[in-house]
């Protein structure tokens, strides 16, 4: 008896190679909603107003839900009985592939504001294009979560000009924020090689070509919200490629606590 | 001459209590039949909002994906319980800002349950099954209480319990039928929480100072030891079902009454947790004023962009 039932593995349209390489950039999708989404839900309960504590729950819910179709999909990319809960719980931070944005800490709300702001344009643009890829997994996924990250984009932009322009703290609060999150916009666009032969081969879009978008929207919401845009500012990357800052440690040990002072067990 | 006005209003009043008529917001009511309302649904508004806080604690560490985005849409439900419960006590006239005011002064109170540590995940279990289980048991009812929002908030309310209840069930399921160790994580949660929830429908009724009032005016239907009753007798069955032990010694099944007989709360300890002295009142509460103070500059700052907002669009 097969105790072991390995389903049919997506993808088998493609190339092992080509395979590997859309496991790959799956991955990435997945751990950078995921570490997002826990972010978001180290809120719940403390938000500074109770309607914006629903709003960040319900945001961190979507995002997910958006892990969930990703791993699962990556699952049977990967074809090796491993199951979303597998690729969520049992990876270490080194092989994590979100940028590092994502995972820095809440801060205060300005922080997590603007850090959502920053991270939402580059959502909202990517899913709007991979819609449609051809690889019609990624495109069903990114079908549903765009709709979410319309209004995600349309809930913190709309934080970023309250922040800005509202009161003298509010404001001085999100150029703070800014210094500290400004420099971990860049990686959003920098494509690691499996994105550019991902991107070649017209799977996935070119998410450098995604930046003047981005940053055209990021003008006209900083200018109401009466902000300057960073100019010159060094970009820190290498989340994407497993080269993390020392905060992701501690989410996965938190996140993954109960799988792994317990192995093999259901919940 | 007012006398005389005010005691027709009365007599409307009771008549439409008399006859299962809803009391409305702009309907007149008797000065004590408002307070003892605000007193009731901010209470119940904040018991939403504390709520979250024990199991708000585990939501970083759920152990699936499934787990965790079931137990977060959970809390944000209750999140959204507390926004509809403030808004039926605000069609009596009294704020929000002064409810979270009189919750931070410790003038309001929330249930007492949530003064107790969520110290393993069975405790997010334990908390579904046998804490929204009384919670249930206790507001089912309300649907039918004398005022109309209050009653009406409560249907939605009620719904979205009966799947907490469901999915706590479930977690308590899944580790009784788990490895040994899950199975003893259900048992020591349950342990620690049957009691406690055995508080949560207050103190007996002989020394329950409101209920005659309430009952009168219909704002509440049973009483506590009435709603205590049925809980125990729904409850054992289920415990029975899991396989799990009831912590009391006391407990028998009673042919006479057609129900159980169990063992007398800990009435020193109920006392003692609505008191404030209870394991985690004081973290509960600075938790909450935390969040409130923290969130002031965000708040003043909403307020004078829409004022800026405002401004110009008046100008514009």
């Amino acid at each position: 008896m097969d105790l072991h039932h390995t389903p049919t593995p997506a993808g088998q349209e493609y190339l092992p190679e080509k395979r590997a390489l859309l496991l790959d950039y799956t991955l990435q999708l997945a751990d950078t909603s995921l570490i997002l989404g826990h972010r978001l839900s180290e809120w719940c309960g403390h938000g500074p107003i109770l309607e914006q504590d629903l709003a960040m729950a319900n945001i961190a819910l979507d995002l997910i839900g958006e892990t969930r179709s990703l791993y699962q999909y990556a699952a049977e990319l990967e074809g090796q009985s491993r199951t979303e809960d597998d690729l969520a719980y049992l990876r270490e931070a080194v092989h994590y592939k979100n940028p590092l944005l994502v995972e820095q800490p809440n801060g205060d709300f300005a922080h997590t504001i603007l850090r959502q702001f920053l991270f939402d344009g580059y959502h909202f643009l990517l899913l709007q294009q991979l819609q449609n890829s051809p690889d019609q997994r990624l495109a069903a996924i990114a079908a549903k979560s765009f709709k979410e990250a319309s209004y995600h984009l349309k809930w913190s932009s709309e934080w970023v000009i309250r922040l800005g322009d509202g009161t003298e703290e509010s404001k001085a609060r999100l150029l703070k924020a800014m210094d500290h999150l400004w420099m971990f916009s860049g990686e959003l666009f920098l494509m690691t090689e499996t994105e550019q032969q991902l991107a070649q081969a017209g799977i996935i879009p070119d998410s450098a070509s995604l930046l003047p978008q981005w940053e055209a929207h990021v003008a006209k919401v900083f200018a109401e919200a009466t902000l300057e845009v960073p100019q010159n500012v060094f970009m820190q990357k290498g989340g994407k490629i497993g080269r993390h800052s020392e905060h992701l440690g501690y989410i996965l040990t938190e996140l993954q606590y109960l799988q792994r002072a317990y192995p093999g067990l259901e919940w | 001459m007012e006398t005389i006005i005010e005691k027709s209003l009365e007599e409307v009043f009771e008549e439409k209590i008399a006859n299962d008529i809803r009391i409305e917001p702009k309907d007149w009511m008797p000065e004590q039949y408002r307070k003892t309302l605000v007193r009731q649904i901010s209470q119940h508004a904040h018991s939403e909002i504390v709520g979250m806080l024990p199991e708000g604690n585990w939501i970083t560490r759920a152990p699936s994906l499934k787990r965790k985005a079931i137990l977060l849409s959970k809390v944000q439900d209750e999140a959204g319980h507390g926004l509809y419960l403030y808004s039926a006590a605000e069609t009596l006239g009294t704020t929000r800002d002064q409810m979270i005011a009189d919750l931070h002064s410790g003038k309001a109170k929330y249930s007492s349950i949530f003064n107790y540590p969520t110290l393993s995940w069975a405790d997010i279990g334990a908390i579904g099954w046998l804490v929204d289980g009384a919670a249930i048991m206790n507001q089912v009812p309300l649907i039918r209480t004398s005022y109309g929002p209050y009653a009406r908030a409560m249907v939605r309310v009620c719904k979205e319990e009966s799947f907490h209840q469901r999915q706590g069930f479930e977690i308590m399921m899944t580790l009784c039928n788990g490895a040994p160790a899950q199975k003893q994580m259900a048992q020591e949660a349950f342990n620690r929480w049957w009691w406690p929830t055995l508080m949560m429908f207050g103190p007996k009724d002989s020394e329950s100072p409101n209920t005659e009032q309430s009952m009168r005016w219909k704002i509440k239907r049973f009483t506590n030891d009435e709603l205590r009753q049925r809980f125990v007798d729904m409850m054992v069955p289920q415990a029975e079902f899991l396989g799990l032990t009831v912590p009391d010694k006391d407990l028998k099944w009673n042919e006479t009454k057609n129900g159980y007989d169990f063992g007398d709360v800990d009435w020193e300890e109920f006392w003692n947790v609505v008191k404030g002295n209870g394991p985690c009142n004081k973290d509960r509460l600075s938790a909450r004023v935390k969040a409130h103070e923290e969130g002031a500059w965000v708040r003043e700052a909403a307020l004078a962009h829409a004022q800026k907002r405002a401004q110009r669009e008046a100008q514009a």
